[in-house]
């Protein structure tokens, strides 16, 4: 970008217990890597207790775009057999379906 | 804890020492909230400065316990007057730009670190406490301005020459923080205080090792160095920070928040 004399981003993964995933919260921007990660600890750990912090540089995620996502996701809407629906789940065991 | 009036003196003063440090170095980055250089450092100065808030509370309880003279931590920070303060003349020094703020936090810093691991040590169990809770703090304080120090001293020329410049004046208020008089003789012998000599040989080594780091020569510690705060002696510094802090509760004495 011309004339953007900002830091580059970086994005922010807090871990808030272990075993559970590392969710995306936002980002900063910083100069390097150590200070990305006590700008992200600075401004995201400031209220939760997080056992684990990641930052990693924008630059390097790879996303798609809005034009990709007929292609990509519609065809996921009408297969109701990629959802484990045809089994009988154990008592007491709980299944999360989106 | 079955201390003398003596003793007890001694650990108010003890305690006001270290409580004023936090407070008035606590006031001073608070006042760069909304200010920073970005906001991502707008947020770590003032997450520092509510941690020495926060530990100014703890040593300024005790101080008030051990007065005897039934006050509280708030009479403590709102009540006295400049020549009752007893913070070291470092931490009243103004903000200047963000290089002077690097390096007077990071002189503080390393301090605070060595301090509270030795102050880990007390005989006297709140003061044990205070260390314990506080050391975790400052172990992430060092981390932060360390790093400032690093970046400014090597990064462009007009860093390196801010960065510089605030070593070159700051110097002469360190020498303060390893001030010793009867109150630290008597309460060592206790085994309450700590040497504060001990404390100084491994913060200016500590020192030392990221100035040369960051490009930047290590000052002397045979030099002339100021002193007074420990006495209640400030720099004008200190009114101006008072005269804001202390406004509201000396405008509306009954304010509640």
């Amino acid at each position: 970008m011309i004339n953007d004399t900002q830091w580059n981003l970086w994005e922010v993964f807090v871990q808030l217990k272990t075993g559970k995933p590392h969710e995306h919260v936002g980002s900063v921007h910083a100069s390097d890597k150590e200070m990305a990660l006590q700008n992200a600890r600075d401004v995201y750990a400031r209220r939760d207790k997080p056992v684990s912090i990641w930052v990693v540089p924008s630059d390097n995620i790879v996303a798609t775009i809005p034009q990709d996502n007929e292609a990509f996701f519609d065809p996921a809407d009408d297969k109701v057999y990629r959802h484990p629906l045809f089994y009988k789940i154990p008592k007491g065991v709980s299944v999360d379906i989106h | 804890m079955t201390y003398t009036d003596e003793i007890k003196k001694h650990l108010s003063i003890y305690a006001q020492r270290h409580g004023d440090d936090r407070l008035i170095l606590g006031h001073r980055l608070s006042e760069w909230c909304g200010h920073g250089p970005i906001l991502e450092e707008d947020l770590a100065t003032t997450n520092t400065s509510l941690d020495l808030i926060g530990q100014s509370v703890m040593w300024l309880k005790y101080a008030a316990e051990t007065d005897g003279l039934g006050k509280t931590e708030d009479d403590m920070a709102y009540l006295r007057s400049e020549r009752e303060f007893k913070n070291v003349l470092l931490v009243e020094q103004q903000n200047e730009d963000f290089a002077y703020t690097t390096a007077r936090q990071f002189f503080f810093d390393v301090y605070d670190l060595i301090f509270y691991s030795e102050l880990r040590n007390s005989t006297d169990e709140t003061l044990r406490g205070i260390a314990e809770k506080s050391v975790k703090e400052s172990t992430y304080h060092v981390r932060h301005s360390s790093e400032w120090m690093l970046r400014l001293g090597d990064g462009t020329e007009e860093s390196h020459q801010k960065i510089k410049n605030a070593v070159a004046d700051l110097w002469m208020y360190t020498g303060e923080l390893f001030f010793m008089d009867e109150t630290d003789e008597i309460l060592i012998k206790e085994g309450i205080a700590i040497d504060l000599n001990k404390v100084k040989t491994l913060w200016y080594e500590n020192v030392s090792k990221i100035i040369n780091e960051a490009t930047l020569e290590v000052p002397s510690l045979d030099t002339f160095m100021q002193k007074g705060g420990r006495k209640g002696i400030h720099s004008e510094n200190l009114g101006h920070i008072l005269s804001e802090l202390q406004y509201l509760k000396r405008a509306f004495p009954t304010a509640k928040w």
